[in-house]
């Protein structure tokens, strides 16, 4: 056992832990005042099935049978074998094996907890909980296992520091098939827009994300070193690059820069270095920022020019940044940090490149076919939308009894 | 001179405002406001029996214009705002005794 590495890696479960609430809040504000509870109290629902999926079956499933391609096993359920003691062959940082499930774990919850802003203000509750549930099982854990597991993704050799591909373009591009399937919100059904009610929610969200984010990619190490210290600083960089590179796009786009865009950009930089940060420096990490702020300016920009609501922008913000992340780190790759593969610009040729296309463009199709599938399967047995009438009241009232504001 | 006061659906502003500019209205007032109809409001049903949302969200325009233009305004907003179900709305139209304009102290016509 290592002092020092158990330190860090519990220190990190808690920073990602609070990410899951402050999604709520980054979410609530942008919604109408009507429909911000309904967000935090999905957050809450979350974290509690997300945690009770992940303990019994959940993490076996995905960390379990190492070197499997496909799936877990069942080796480890009720997390039976899974103790005090370092747990083979997540072990070589010699952190305990229980910390490492629910370092995980928390994963897991977050990356559901992103769903909820696409599909937000008109998905019944009991629907959007059986939804997430069969996401759970049969999206987020088959894609973890691939990339984190020893899976396919792994032996490949494409590379995920932290969740680029397995929590942002898993739960974005989910978003994009789940708003297809439930169609538009009514208030923006004659070309309305919906305002967002309270932004200094969102920008206290977006804050403790980004503190979050500490966790979540430095923590990724599993280890208190200097992969850790480099991811936590190409983060802050690639963060910090995007808030800007956005406000300034907005600025000469529109003439003033929006602090909902500019907090809005930080997480786009953050999605994105969340891939590379155990594999880039600086240099890689600022070229990602201004990539991420640009791009998912732009993803936004053309979505207006689609008709399906994304109402919160999950796939503008998480599946384009996850995607520019995904292939950044097959260009900006030191090879001189957690991995030895390096990318394009630093003599690796396209090995790691073609790797990054190729695990990208699976999980696109296995996220997207299995959401689709599934939500439009129980469209034919359930309804999944509240009605046109619930919806203007707000699910607020509707779905929990409850006003924010009185 | 009259005013209209017309209470819609908040997600038919949008559509409302856009016409009434292309008849040349443009100055108007509105507000977020919420009531019920004769129905008192509505009643949902739940796993463990009723429950009933009795003051709805709305929005309130209130437009002051001149008589000429009353029907053309009316017209605009009934055929806008309408979705035919319970709930589209309510116009009143009240009688305006003067307009002053607070920056000259002018009356309006």
């Amino acid at each position: 056992m290592d002092a020092g590495n158990t330190a860090w890696v519990l220190i990190s479960t808690a920073l990602v832990f609070i990410m899951t609430p402050a999604v709520g809040f980054f979410y609530g504000g942008m919604l109408g005042k009507k429909n911000v509870l309904s967000i935090l109290g999905q957050c809450i629902i979350i974290i509690g099935m997300v945690t009770l999926i992940w303990v019994t079956v959940g993490f076996t499933l995905a960390f379990g049978g190492f070197g499997n391609a496909l799936i877990g096993n069942f080796d480890w359920v009720m997390l039976n074998g899974v103790g005090i003691e370092p747990l083979a062959p997540y072990d070589l940082t010699s952190i305990p094996g229980i910390l490492f499930m629910m370092f995980q774990g928390m994963f897991a919850i977050i990356a559901v907890a992103l769903i909820i802003g696409g599909v937000a203000e008109r998905m019944r509750l009991k629907a959007l909980i059986i939804f997430l549930f069969i996401w759970t099982l049969l999206v987020y854990i088959p894609v973890a296992h691939w990339v984190w597991g020893g899976g396919w993704i792994a032996q490949l050799g494409a590379l995920d520091f932290a969740g680029g591909t397995v929590v942002h373009i898993t739960a974005g591009v989910s978003v994009l098939a789940a708003v297809i399937i439930l169609g538009k919100r009514v208030s923006l059904s004659n070309g309305g827009t919906e305002q967002p009610h309270n932004i200094p929610f969102v920008v206290l969200g977006g804050a403790l994300l980004w503190i979050g984010w500490f966790g979540f990619n430095g923590g990724s190490a599993l280890a208190a070193d200097g992969i850790a210290a480099n991811a936590f600083v190409v983060t802050m960089v690639a963060a910090a690059t995007a808030a800007v590179v956005w406000g300034l796009v907005n600025w000469l786009h529109l003439g003033r820069p929006g602090v909902l865009g500019m907090i809005s950009g930080a997480i786009a930089g953050l999605v994105a270095i969340t891939p590379a940060c155990g594999y880039v420096n600086v240099t890689g990490a600022i070229l990602i920022g201004m990539g991420a702020g640009v791009f998912c300016y732009g993803g936004i920009l053309i979505k207006r020019r689609f008709s399906y609501d994304d109402a919160l922008d999950v796939f503008g913000v998480h599946g384009i940044g996850g995607t520019w992340g995904a292939i950044a780190t097959g260009l900006f790759a030191t090879g001189t940090l957690a991995s030895t593969s390096k990318g394009l610009l630093y003599g690796g040729g396209f090995a790691l490149l073609g790797a990054q296309i190729i695990a990208v463009m699976a999980v696109y199709a296995f996220a997207f076919g299995v959401t689709f599938l599934a939500l439009y399967a129980m469209k034919k047995v359930m309804a999944i939308r509240v009605s046109k009438e619930e919806e203007r009241i707000g699910a607020d009232i509707i779905q929990h009894g409850e006003n924010a504001y009185s | 001179m009259k005013k209209i006061e017309a209470i819609i659906r908040p997600e038919k502003l949008g559509v409302v405002k856009h016409a009434l500019e292309e008849i040349g209205l443009h100055a108007m007032t509105t507000y977020d406001v919420q009531g019920r109809g004769e129905q008192k409001g509505l009643e949902f049903t739940h796993r463990v029996g009723k429950f009933r949302v009795d003051m709805l969200p709305k929005i309130k325009i209130e437009i002051v214009l001149d008589d000429a233009k009353l029907e053309d305004a009316v017209n605009v907003i009934c055929s806008m705002a309408r979705t035919g179900e319970v709930g589209d709305g309510k116009i009143f139209i009240i009688p305006v005794e003067r307009v002053v304009k607070v920056r000259t102290g002018e009356i309006e016509p």
